[in-house]
């Protein structure tokens, strides 16, 4: 009986401090790994002005789906936007967060940073195997300035599945109507057999690979690329243009989309018009119920997403994200005010 | 007094039975649980697939057509590959420990041994990937690929891009990781043979081979065998190790340097990130089949071991 008393002693105490930051509201979200950094950021800042404390689990897309499905979270995350009706059935709003943008980086001995030229195309006939050199004439005639060895191609993929290589498998099949019929889009797919190809884990994974393969490509997120110093390429905007990874060409995409004919915002921000649109840029999305039990607590997450956008934006240019322009904003805001109920109310005046 | 203390001594005795019993009892109960909610999450596709499912080489979640026959290749080659490795030096490593080697090297070595298997596994794959993988590259892909590929019959083998990761990688690092229980158990049994059988032997005049080969090893031929099958046990779920350097392709090769994937790093890799039900569902028969195959290879060895 001493023992059980004991434990049972202890257990209350252990509890106790949790029992007691209860008292400070705690939101809880969870999802997508991608914007991860940025989130964890905005959240410790928010903390420190307003004494609220954001938990952001980074469980993955798929895993924030579910969790928010089954409401465990305030919010959910996810990569890859829900489609319209998936949102009507789960009584849903979605809207977008913040963008990234994913690079191909190269190791191609003799070229440089930024210097190789690559298409759509020729990107998508690389990991369809249909290119196998790196002098193949389709690559040397976009680089004619450009003195490209007889190196064989070693085509590197994410192995695990992500939202990378969603948006990466997308502007292959929006481009190349062969990826799109035999390949298609998914966070993680069957790679093609034609190509010689190298599965690494994560970022990391497919950086080290691309690091050390001679003849090897591959794609990151731009911020992975920027802070680890990898070769990327150029690569042709929908309008043709050869342009460098920044953070003006991703804006461009941004601003160029078009949000407005995007019911629940489902758009993919890949191969947008506009000749300094960056053609491989993604935004990541936040999940929340229509109908919320909780009118205050709604409000209060709600307020921690509006302080991001109007204060997070150089935080998240400190990190190479690319934050959402006013005008998708504003837009999010009248889905907030429209949207959001507790008791057929709504929530955002 | 006496008469006192007995009613209480067993009351005792029932209530020690009771929870004993209970502990066994939940035990089960859990076993069942966790094949009953892997059925009841994997239902969908292996009511879709049917039996089948097993045996299917299709790995597509974009067209939601799924099979489970290139996880389960790349699971069994892979721990095949490391139980080949690991048996012979793990029974090497314990006969010299336990048999020829002074204390003074027997002692670190087998702390050293002891420490490789509290190694955690994610730092076995970080290793794989950074530092074997570009040496096994280097040191050993490139020579294979010009010496051992025009050989009859495992030619093939290596024949593959020459980049430090696939099946052969996944296996070598299984095989260290699996190393350390075969020595230690073996050595173990090594040790609990009496000293008077050495002696004897070596009493009729037998030389520490003939000792070691006609006297000892086979009185531990089951704890022998019994430690290889605890490895590969630990080698057929291993997951993040093989997750680091497989490669994650959904295929079967005959090549052991090309890329493939094991039941558990397929599922490790994909779950997070899969939002399809499809593809959630035939992850979850992907474990129920890793269940299965875990309780085929070890009701195997069970009875192989009752045989002898």
């Amino acid at each position: 009986m001493k023992l059980l008393k004991s434990i049972v002693m202890s257990s209350m105490l252990a509890a106790a401090p949790f029992s007691a930051s209860a008292k400070t509201e705690v939101i809880n979200g969870a999802g997508a790994s991608f914007p991860h950094p940025i989130y964890a950021k905005w959240a410790e800042e928010y903390q420190k002005e307003t004494g609220i404390r954001i938990n952001y689990q980074a469980i993955g897309s798929g895993g924030g789906i579910r969790q928010i499905t089954a409401k465990t979270v305030d919010f959910g995350a996810s990569d890859a936007p829900l489609n319209e009706e998936r949102l009507d059935k789960e009584e849903m709003i979605q809207f977008p967060m913040v963008m990234g943008a994913i690079v191909p980086v190269i190791n191609v001995p003799g070229i440089e940073s930024g210097a190789l030229k690559l298409t759509g195309e020729v990107l998508a006939d690389i990991y369809l195997g249909k290119i196998k050199k790196w002098n193949d004439e389709r690559i040397t005639a976009l680089n004619p300035d450009l003195e490209i060895p007889n190196q064989a191609i070693y085509v590197v993929h994410r192995s695990d599945g992500s939202g990378t290589t969603y948006n990466f498998t997308d502007y292959l099949s929006q481009i190349s109507p062969e990826w799109s019929e035999k390949i298609g889009r998914n966070t993680d797919i069957t790679w093609p057999k034609e190509a010689t190809t190298i599965g690494g884990n994560g970022n990391a994974g497919v950086a080290n690979f691309v690091g050390r393969t001679r003849g090897a490509i591959g794609y990151v997120e731009y911020a992975f690329a920027k802070q680890n110093d990898l070769t990327y390429t150029q690569l042709a905007s929908a309008d043709g243009k050869f342009l460098q990874p920044s953070m003006e060409t991703f804006q461009a995409a941004a601003a160029n989309a078009d949000w407005e004919n995007a019911p629940g915002f489902e758009l993919l921000l890949n191969n947008q018009p506009g000749a300094d649109s960056w053609p491989m840029t993604a935004a990541t999305f936040i999940l929340m119920h229509k109908d919320q039990v909780n009118a205050e607590k709604a409000e209060q997450i709600i307020d921690f997403f509006e302080w991001s956008y109007e204060n997070g934006g150089e935080l998240a240019e400190d990190l190479d994200y690319i934050p959402m322009p006013a005008s998708v904003v504003n837009m999010v805001e009248n889905v907030w005010k429209e949207d959001l109920t507790s008791n057929g109310q709504t929530i955002i005046k | 007094m006496l008469l006192t203390a007995m009613p209480s001594a067993i009351k005792g005795d029932s209530i020690f039975y009771r929870l004993s019993f209970t502990s066994a009892i939940l035990i089960f109960l859990v076993l069942i649980g966790i094949i009953l909610s892997l059925i009841d999450g994997g239902w969908l596709a292996l009511s879709e697939f049917g039996p089948g499912f097993v045996f299917r080489n299709v790995w597509d979640p974009v067209n939601s057509e799924f099979g489970a026959a290139s996880a389960i290749y790349g699971t069994l080659v892979s721990s095949l590959i490391a139980i080949v490795i690991a048996i012979p030096v793990g029974l090497g490593t314990a006969i010299f420990l336990a048999e020829l080697a002074p204390d003074w090297i027997s002692r670190p070595v087998s702390m050293a041994i002891e420490l490789l298997a509290a190694v955690p596994s994610i730092i076995y794959g970080m290793w794989g990937l950074f530092v074997f993988a570009p040496w096994f590259s280097e040191g050993f892909q490139f020579w294979a690929l010009e010496n051992l590929v025009g050989l009859p019959l495992i030619g093939h083998w290596f024949d593959g891009p020459p980049i430090g990761i696939g099946l052969m990688t996944a296996g070598i690092i299984l095989s260290f990781m699996i190393l350390p229980i075969i020595t230690a158990l073996t050595r173990d049994a090594l040790k609990t043979i009496p000293n008077v059988v050495r002696e004897a032997a070596y009493g009729v005049g037998a030389t520490p081979y003939e000792v070691i080969t006609r006297v000892l090893l086979p009185s531990i031929k089951n704890a022998a065998v019994g430690a290889g099958i605890l490895g590969l046990g630990r080698a057929l779920g291993e997951t993040m190790a093989v997750a680091f350097v497989i490669g994650g392709a959904n295929r079967i090769e005959t090549s052991l340097f090309m890329p493939a994937s094991s039941i558990s790093s397929t599922i490790a890799q994909q779950f997070n990130e899969a939002t399809n039900e499809m593809h959630i569902s035939a992850l979850i028969s992907l474990g129920l089949v890793l269940f299965v195959l875990t309780f085929i290879v070890m009701g195997a060895a069970r009875l192989l071991l009752r045989k002898r």
